[in-house]
């Protein structure tokens, strides 16, 4: 049992996977992308309050959800490097790094580029969007952090210590539309009750959501497949 | 036809901020891909270019 869960997170079977993976996963992007960008720009009716700004939406949620998710995948690959050494946890979290710190500035972008039109203001120092802020601080932080330590050995735990100290934000972000008084809506989509958003706005919204999810996989993938060939001199694995 | 795409791409009197949003969005996507491919291309061709010199 160990041996075989072993075996799945070696970096030569992960090389292997995700080469015959990727051409998948490209096609899969594309479709969801295409889907989500049609129906939401399209197909989707406007909002009976915002009109067509709300087709905003598209792109600020699958970012601000990714610039979360991507920092809770960082934490996991944290816990696997510290506690059990994983060659793989330490390359996942160095390489989501980039892609997490982009989405957060996105995430912020998108919002106030929406936040001009309903809400007169490009930016207010309310809960969420401090909170967003704050998280985009952290990936620079840990970007630079990491830069600054990568050919130190205890580089690697630093930085996996430093992403768990600042996952405390994560849930503060969640929350803190229900926390404090703010301008930002609440959740749109939640686990356990249906979402507060019609179908035909919600379908092209997961979509997007998934091919977001996917564009980051595939991106990690390139970057680690680069990293393990052409850094790490395995080229006989090709 | 084209009365329809105009409307379309008016966006109802939120044009600019509908547009530049996406603009900035899918131009850092393509930037975030563009750069670990053309390295890898860069690696590849040199890599090659070893093995036959």
């Amino acid at each position: 049992m160990w041996s075989f869960i072993h075996s799945l997170v070696s970096p030569k079977y992960f090389f292997h996977v995700t080469r015959t993976l990727t051409p998948w996963l490209i096609g899969l992007f594309f479709i969801t992308l295409s889907y989500g960008l049609i129906g939401g720009l399209v197909l989707a009716p406007a909002d009976a309050l915002q009109g067509d700004g709300f087709r905003i939406i598209y792109i600020h949620v699958p970012c601000a959800f990714l610039s979360l998710g991507i920092y809770a995948v960082m934490a996991m690959a944290a816990i696997t490097s510290l506690v059990w050494r994983l060659k793989l946890g330490a390359l996942i979290l160095r390489h989501s790094v980039p892609l997490g710190t982009m989405f957060t500035l996105l995430a912020l972008i998108t919002g106030s580029l929406w936040g001009k039109p309903m809400w007169g203001t490009f930016w207010i120092w309310d809960a969420r969007l401090t909170s967003e802020l704050i998280l985009l601080f952290l990936y620079l932080g840990i970007l630079l952090f990491q830069s600054a330590l990568v050919d130190k050995p205890s580089g690697e735990r630093a930085v996996a210590i430093l992403v768990l100290v600042g996952f405390i934000d994560i849930p503060i972000i969640h929350y803190s539309v229900y926390w404090w008084n703010t301008l930002h809506q609440g959740a749109t989509l939640t686990l356990f009750s249906p979402p507060t958003i019609a179908t035909p706005m919600l379908a092209p919204l997961l979509a997007m959501i998934a091919a977001f999810f996917i564009y980051y996989v595939l991106l990690l993938c390139l970057r680690l497949r680069y990293e393990l060939i052409a850094t790490q001199g395995n080229q006989h694995w090709l | 036809m084209l009365i329809a795409l105009k409307n379309f791409l008016y966006m109802g009197g939120y044009a600019f901020y509908v547009w530049s949003a996406y603009g900035i969005v899918f131009f850092f996507l393509a930037l975030q891909w563009i750069m670990p491919w053309r390295q890898w291309r860069r690696w590849s061709k040199q890599s090659a270019h070893e093995q036959h010199s």
